[in-house]
C-alpha cells in the first residue's frame, strides 16, 4: 500500500493528552530493553552500537598513536638503530592506514550513529541491523588487520600504496594483500553508514524539523554520506584493480604492457581528497553544535554554514590532482587544480568566521569543550593556511613529499578532527554517562595535547623546507634536521601523556548510562539533550525552531510525559516515525527489528572469509562465505513484513500506516543510494578504460579486431528485453496477477543470463587475454563488474520467487520485488553502457 | 661527502629557479603568518572584548566580508602571481648546455650523459656534475618503481615514473656541492637513496667530462693489481669498469668511482675505509639494498680491493 498522498497537518495543541494509559511507558521500556551480559554483542540499538563504534575507533587511535611514538623514537636521533627499515616501513604504513581508515572515518560515523537519531528526534537509525553489521565487520576486520603487525605481515607500501612498488614484483608476499582486503571492511562500513545516514537524516526527523531547522551536525552528516557515495567507489575499484594485478597479473599499472602507475594515483586521490573532507565536515558539524551552546547564542549564519558544507563537498571532488603536482602533468592542468585548491579555502573560512561571529554574539563559558574548540581553531586555521601554500604549484614542488606536508596534514587532520573530537567527548559525555568528565583534568588534557601537538608538528614545517623527505626510517646527521627531530619526538610524548591522562579520567568517571545520564549540564538547545532512555525520547516532539530546548520551555517536560507523538508502541514492537524529506510532516511508522545474532554472525564470517582469502586458504574461505550468506538470508527473510498491522494513531488525530511500498519506502531510498554507489563504481571503471586508452592507444584493437557488432546488438537486445520483462512483472503484480508476474520475472532471469553469456562469449572468442595488455585487463574488469551485478540480481530474483512461493509476496507486500526491480534496471543500464564502451568506443575513434 | 646545514634546503637557493621559489616561499610565509595572527586577534576580540563592542562581529555581513570577499581578493592575486612564477620556472637561460638522463633504480641513480644528438656519451652513477652558470636538462626515468628527484638548492622536485620521461632543468649560479634525495617512497632503504650535484666552472666541467669518457686506468702497483684481480673474479656480474672485462649492468658503473665525493648513493664519504666497509657489509649500512654483503674477503684482500676502487679516478 503506498503512503498517503497528502502529509498530515500539524495540530494546534499538543497531540496527546494526559494521563497516559497505564503500562504504556513500561511497555515502551520493555520493548527497547537491550540484551544482557554476553548477548550484548547482539544489540542493534544505535545507543550501544554507537558506543561500541566510538570505543573501537578510539582504540585504533591509541594503537596508531603508539606506532607513531615508536617512529618518533627512531627519528629522535640521526642514524638511529632502534628500528630498521623493514619494521619502520610497516609502522608508517600502518599508522597512516589505521588513522585514516580505522579511526578517522569510523569515528565520525560512530558519533553520528550515537547522536544523530537523538538529535533528529527519532528512536533509532532506519536500518539498525545494517549499522550493527557494519560495526562488527569493521571491528573484526580492523582488529585482524592490525594484528598483521605481530606476524611481520603488515603492509609496507605507505597508506596510499603506489604501484609499481605495491605490485608483486616489488612487494611479494601477502602483506600488501592484507591492506587491500582489510580496506574492504572500511568500504563496507562506510557505504552502509552512508545509506543509514541519508535515509535517517532525510526521513526520520521529528515533525516540524524542516531542513532549515535541522541541526548543523545533521547537515554535515548528510553531506558526509553523499560524499562517501561518490568517493568510496573510486577506491573500491582501485583496490580491486591492484588485487587483480597482484593475484592474476592483469597489468593495469605496469607500463610494459600498456598500464600506467598514474591510473592508481588518479583513482586513489579522486577518493583521497574528498576523504579528508569526509573526515573534516562532520567534525565541523560537531563544532557547529558545541560553539552555540558554549556561547549561549544560536549559530550566526546558519544558511551560510550549510552552503559552506555543500560547497566544500562539491569543490572537494575537483582538487585531487594537487596530490600529483610533481608527477609531470601538463601545466594547464596544474593551474586549474591549483585554483580549485585555493578556492576550497573559502567555504572553510565561512565556517570559521561563523563560529567566531557566534562567539562574538554571546558570553562563552570557558569549559573544556570550549578550550578544545579554541585549540581546533588555531590548529585548523594554521593547517588551512599551509594548505593554501601547497596549493601554490612551485612551492609544492619544494614541499611535496617532505616533512612540510607531514606538518600540514597533521595540522588539518589533528586540528580538524581530533580537537573537535575531544571537544565532543567532553561535551556529549553527560548525555551518555552518569558523570561528566572532570573539568580540572580536562584542562590538563587540553594543555598537554595542544602544547604537545604544536611542539611535535610545528618544527616539521622547517624540517621539510630544510630538505627532509617523508617516510624515511633515518636521516644523515649535520643537515640541520637533528634538533628539529629531537624536539618533535619530545612533543610526541607530551601528546601521549595528554591522551593517557584522558584515558585515566574516562576510566575514573565515565559510567555508561542511557537512562540515568548526567543531563543537560551545558544548557544546550538541541534535541539530544532531552531526557531519554533506550527508546530515545518518550514521545517524538514537534519542533518549531533550531534550538527547541531554548525556544520551547516546556518541551522536556511534555516529551517525558508523553504529550507528543508516539508516546508508546502501538504496534507492540520497536518503531520510529517516518516524516517527509523537506517539511518533516508525519508519513508512516517504520517497524524496526529486535536484537539478534544475524548481523554479528554475518559480519564475523564475512571478515573471516576475506581474511582466509588473503592467506590463500580458499576452501575455508568458501565455507565462511556460505555461512555469512546464510546469516544474511536469514536476516533478510524477516524483512518486508507487509501490511501486517493496520494503520495506527500517533496522536493529534493522525493515523499513519505501518508499511509502505514504492518511492516513499525506506527500502526504496536505500536501493537508490546503492545504485548511486554502483554508478560511481562503474563510472570509475569507464574512466579507467578511457584513461588507459589515452596513455597506451597502441594496445587498443583496431575496429576490425573487435567482436562482430552483432554480438553487442544481441546482448543489448536481451538486456532490454529482460528489463521489459521485469517491468511487465511489476505491472502484473500491481494488478494482482501473481502468476504472470513470477513467470515474467523468471523469463527476465533467463534473458539476463543469456545477455551476459553472449557478452562473455563475444569477448572470449577473440582470444583476448586479460594479462597480456591493459586493454584486455580493463575489458575483462568491466565485464566482471557486470557479471557480479548480474549474479546478485539473479540471486535476488530467486529470493523473490522464494518469497512468493512462501506466500510472502503479493500486490500489497512487494518491497522485496521492488528492490530487485530497481537493481535490475540499473544492471541493465550498466550493461548497455559497458557494451557501448567496449564495442562502440574503439569503432568511433580513428 | 659534504653534510652541512642548508646543503639540502629549499631556503638556501643556489640557482634561479630555486630562488624564484624561495622568494615565493617567504611571501607565502609572511602572508600566512599575518593572516593567522589577524584571525587569532579577531577570535580573541570576539571572545573577550566587552560585549557591546563586539556586536559588529556577530553579524552575517562580517562573516561574508572576512570569509568570502577577503579570500577571493587575496586568492585571486595569489593565483595570478603564482601562475606567473610557475611559468618562468625551467625557462631561463636558453638552450640547455648539457643533457643528462637520470634513471631511478631501487636504491641508486644511474646517470647517462648524452651527446649533442641525444645518444649516449658516457655512463656514471649517483653523482651529477654540471657546468655552473648555465641550464642543464635532466631526463628523469625509472626502471622499477616510482622515485622522485629532488635537489632543493637548485629546483623543485619531479617524479621518475616507469613508462614516462619527465624533464627537469637544473641551473646553478656558481660552483658548489648540493645534496639531493629520492622523495617518493620506493620501499626498503628509500631513506638511503641520496645523491650529490656538483656544479663546476665550465672549464673544470669539460675536464671532468673528458676524463669520464676515458676508460679506467690500469692498476699502478701490486696492491691495486691484486684488488683488480679480486674485482674481476667477484664483481663483474653486476658492475662495469670500462676498459676491462667487467661489463655488468645490474649495479652502478664503477669506471670512475674513485672520482666521486660519495658512495652507496650519497650516504657514505668516499675513502678506502668506507669502500671496504661497503663491500663487506653493505646490508648493515643500507639494509635491503640489492648488493649482498660480500663478507668473503680477508682483511688484506679488502684493503687491496678498496685501493683498486679508490684508484678508479
Amino acid at each position: 500500500m503506498a503512503a498517503d498522498s497528502g502529509p498530515a497537518p500539524l495540530p494546534s495543541s499538543l497531540p496527546n493528552s494526559l494521563p497516559r494509559p497505564p503500562g504504556e511507558l513500561e511497555a515502551l521500556r520493555r520493548i527497547w530493553q537491550p540484551p544482557r551480559g554476553f548477548r550484548l554483542v547482539t544489540a542493534i540499538n544505535n545507543t550501544y552500537i554507537g558506543v561500541f563504534y566510538i570505543g573501537t575507533a578510539f582504540l585504533f587511535f591509541v594503537l596508531a598513536g603508539v606506532l607513531a611514538l615508536l617512529m618518533r623514537t627512531q627519528l629522535a636521533l640521526p642514524e638511529n638503530n632502534f628500528l630498521g627499515p623493514n619494521v619502520y616501513n610497516q609502522l608508517f604504513t600502518m599508522h597512516g592506514t589505521i588513522m585514516m581508515f580505522l579511526f578517522a572515518v569510523p569515528v565520525v560515523e560512530a558519533v553520528a550513529v550515537l547522536l544523530l537519531p537523538n538529535m533528529l528526534g527519532a528512536r533509532d537509525l532506519p536500518f539498525p541491523r545494517l549499522s550493527a553489521f557494519a560495526f562488527w565487520a569493521y571491528f573484526f576486520g580492523g582488529i585482524s588487520f592490525f594484528c598483521s603487525l605481530f606476524f611481520g605481515l603488515a603492509p609496507q607500501g605507505g597508506w596510499f600504496m603506489y604501484p609499481p612498488l605495491t605490485t608483486t614484483t616489488y612487494s611479494p608476499g601477502i602483506a600488501e594483500d592484507f591492506w587491500l582486503l582489510g580496506i574492504g571492511f572500511i568500504e563496507i562500513s562506510a557505504i552502509a553508514g552512508a545509506v543509514e545516514i541519508i535515509v535517517g537524516v532525510l526521513r526520520t526527523r521529528a515533525p516540524g524539523m524542516t531542513l532549515e531547522r535541522m541541526p548543523i551536525f545533521a547537515w554535515a552528516m548528510l553531506v558526509f554520506a553523499v560524499m562517501v557515495v561518490f568517493a568510496f567507489p573510486a577506491i573500491i575499484l582501485a583496490t580491486a584493480l591492484l588485487e587483480l594485478e597482484r593475484a592474476f597479473d592483469w597489468p593495469f599499472f605496469s607500463p610494459a604492457r600498456g598500464g600506467d602507475p598514474l591510473l592508481w594515483q588518479h583513482l586513489f586521490w579522486f577518493f583521497g581528497h574528498p576523504e579528508v573532507y569526509i573526515i573534516f565536515l562532520p567534525a565541523a558539524g560537531m563544532v557547529s553544535m558545541i560553539v552555540p551552546t558554549m556561547a549561549g547564542k544560536p549559530l550566526v549564519g546558519y544558511r551560510l554554514v550549510v552552503l559552506a558544507l555543500i560547497g566544500s563537498a562539491f569543490l572537494a571532488f575537483g582538487l585531487w590532482v594537487h596530490h600529483m603536482f610533481a608527477t609531470g602533468i601538463p601545466r594547464l592542468s596544474l593551474a586549474f587544480f591549483s585554483a580549485a585548491s585555493m578556492a576550497v579555502a573559502i567555504p572553510s573560512a565561512i565556517q570559521v568566521f561563523s563560529w567566531i561571529a557566534t562567539f562574538a554574539a554571546g558570553r562563552t563559558q570557558m569549559k573544556t569543550p570550549a578550550l578544545f574548540i579554541l585549540g581546533f581553531l588555531f590548529t585548523f586555521v594554521l593547517g588551512g593556511l599551509t594548505g593554501v601554500m601547497v596549493a601554490v604549484v612551485p612551492f609544492d614542488w619544494q614541499a611535496h613529499d617532505t616533512y612540510f606536508i607531514v606538518a600540514h596534514l597533521h595540522y588539518v587532520l589533528f586540528g580538524g578532527l581530533v580537537f573537535p573530537l575531544f571537544a565532543a567527548f567532553y561535551y556529549w559525555t553527560p548525555a551518555v554517562s552518569r558523570n561528566a568528565l572532570s573539568e580540572r583534568v580536562g584542562r590538563w588534557v587540553f594543555g598537554l595535547v595542544f602544547i604537545g601537538f604544536n611542539v611535535t608538528f610545528f618544527p616539521m614545517h622547517v624540517t621539510g623546507l630544510a630538505g627532509m623527505p617523508r617516510r624515511v626510517y633515518t636521516y644523515a646527521p649535520g643537515l640541520g634536521w637533528d634538533t628539529l627531530n629531537l624536539v618533535s619526538t619530545l612533543g610526541a610524548f607530551l601528546i601521549a601523556a595528554g591522551v593517557l591522562l584522558f584515558i585515566v579520567d574516562v576510566a575514573r568517571r565515565f559510567r555508561l548510562s542511557f537512562e540515568n545520564h548526567a543531563g543537560n549540564v551545558w544548557n544546550a538547545g538541541t534535541l539530544e539533550w532531552l531526557p531519554n532512555g533506550y527508546y530515545a525520547n518518550r514521545s517524538i516532539p514537534i519542533v518549531t525552531s533550531r534550538e527547541p530546548l531554548w525556544d520551547q520551555p516546556n518541551l522536556a517536560k511534555d516529551v517525558e510525559a508523553g504529550r507528543y507523538y508516539l508516546p508508546g508502541a502501538p504496534t507492540g514492537g520497536r518503531e520510529t516515525l517516518i516524516t517527509s524529506a523537506i517539511d518533516a510532516k508525519p508519513q508512516w511508522i517504520l517497524q524496526m527489528p529486535y536484537y539478534g545474532w544475524a548481523p554479528v554472525t554475518a559480519a564475523l564470517f564475512t571478515a573471516a572469509c576475506f581474511l582466509l582469502l588473503t592467506v590463500k586458504l580458499i576452501p575455508a574461505a568458501l565455507v565462511c562465505a556460505v555461512i555469512a550468506i546464510a546469516a544474511l538470508v536469514h536476516w533478510a527473510w524477516e524483512l518486508d513484513p507487509g501490511p501486517s498491522h493496520p494503520p495506527v494513531p500517533i496522536g493529534g488525530g493522525i493515523t499513519v500506516p505501518v508499511y509502505v511500498t514504492g518511492p516513499s519506502s525506506q527500502s526504496w531510498s536505500a536501493m537508490i543510494v546503492l545504485i548511486l554507489v554502483s554508478g560511481a563504481l562503474f563510472a570509475s571503471a569507464v574512466f579507467s578504460y578511457l584513461y588507459l586508452w589515452t596513455v597506451s592507444p597502441e594496445v587498443w584493437p583496431p575496429a576490425d579486431a573487435l567482436p562482430d557488432i552483432g554480438y553487442a546488438g544481441a546482448a543489448a537486445l536481451l538486456l532490454l528485453l529482460s528489463s521489459a520483462s521485469v517491468a511487465y512483472a511489476s505491472a502484473a503484480l500491481s494488478r494482482d496477477a501473481r502468476g504472470r508476474a513470477l513467470t515474467a520475472l523468471a523469463a527476465g532471469v533467463l534473458l539476463l543470463v543469456c545477455a551476459s553469456t553472449v557478452d562473455a562469449y563475444a569477448v572470449w572468442q577473440t582470444g583476448l587475454s586479460p594479462s597480456a595488455t591493459s586493454y584486455g585487463a580493463i575489458v575483462y574488469t568491466a565485464f566482471g563488474l557486470q557479471a557480479i551485478y548480474v549474479a546478485v540480481v539473479v540471486f535476488m530474483a530467486f529470493y523473490t520467487l522464494a518469497r512468493a512461493r512462501a506466500g510472502l509476496l503479493d500486490r500489497a507486500r512487494r518491497v522485496t520485488f521492488d528492490n530487485t526491480m530497481l537493481l535490475w534496471h540499473y544492471t541493465v543500464a550498466q550493461g548497455l553502457t559497458g557494451l557501448l564502451l567496449v564495442h562502440g568506443f574503439p569503432r568511433f575513434v580513428p | 661527502m659534504d653534510l652541512a646545514p642548508g646543503i639540502q634546503s629549499a631556503l638556501h637557493p643556489r640557482g634561479p629557479d630555486a630562488e624564484a621559489i624561495a622568494h615565493l616561499t617567504w611571501i607565502l610565509i609572511g602572508g600566512g603568518t599575518a593572516i593567522l595572527l589577524a584571525v587569532l586577534a579577531i577570535a580573541a576580540f570576539a571572545l573577550w572584548a566587552p560585549l557591546e563592542r563586539r556586536a559588529w562581529a556577530a553579524k552575517r555581513r562580517f562573516v561574508i566580508g572576512s570569509a568570502v570577499v577577503f579570500p577571493i581578493v587575496v586568492l585571486t592575486a595569489l593565483l595570478i602571481y603564482t601562475v606567473v612564477v610557475e611559468a618562468s620556472i625551467g625557462k631561463r637561460g636558453g638552450e640547455p648546455a648539457v643533457r643528462i638522463a637520470v634513471i631511478g633504480h631501487q636504491w641508486w641513480w644511474r646517470v647517462h650523459y648524452l651527446d649533442s644528438q641525444g645518444g649516449l656519451d658516457f655512463v656514471t652513477a649517483n653523482e651529477i656534475r654540471i657546468p655552473a652558470g648555465v641550464p642543464v636538462e635532466l631526463r628523469l626515468e625509472s626502471v622499477d618503481v616510482i622515485h622522485s628527484f629532488a635537489v632543493p638548492n637548485l629546483a623543485g622536485k619531479l617524479d621518475m615514473i616507469p613508462g614516462r620521461v619527465n624533464r627537469l632543468r637544473l641551473h646553478a649560479h656558481a660552483p658548489g656541492v648540493f645534496r639531493g634525495q629520492c622523495t617518493e617512497y620506493c620501499g626498503g632503504p628509500h631513506a638511503k637513496m641520496a645523491f650529490y650535484v656538483v656544479a663546476e666552472r665550465p672549464e673544470d666541467f669539460e675536464g671532468w667530462r673528458a676524463s669520464q669518457r676515458s676508460p679506467a686506468s690500469a692498476a699502478q702497483d701490486a696492491l691495486t693489481a691484486q684488488g683488480q684481480a679480486l674485482f674481476m673474479s667477484h664483481c663483474v656480474t653486476c658492475h662495469t669498469v670500462r676498459g676491462t672485462d667487467a661489463r655488468g649492468t645490474l649495479g652502478p658503473d664503477l669506471t670512475h668511482v674513485g672520482s666521486r665525493i660519495s658512495i652507496a648513493a650519497g650516504i657514505l664519504p668516499n675513502n678506502r675505509g668506507t669502500l671496504a666497509a661497503w663491500v663487506s657489509a653493505s646490508q648493515d649500512m643500507k639494509p635491503g639494498n640489492l648488493m649482498p654483503s660480500m663478507n668473503i674477503f680477508s682483511g688484506e684482500e679488502l684493503r687491496a680491493l678498496a685501493a683498486y676502487l679508490e684508484s678508479l679516478k
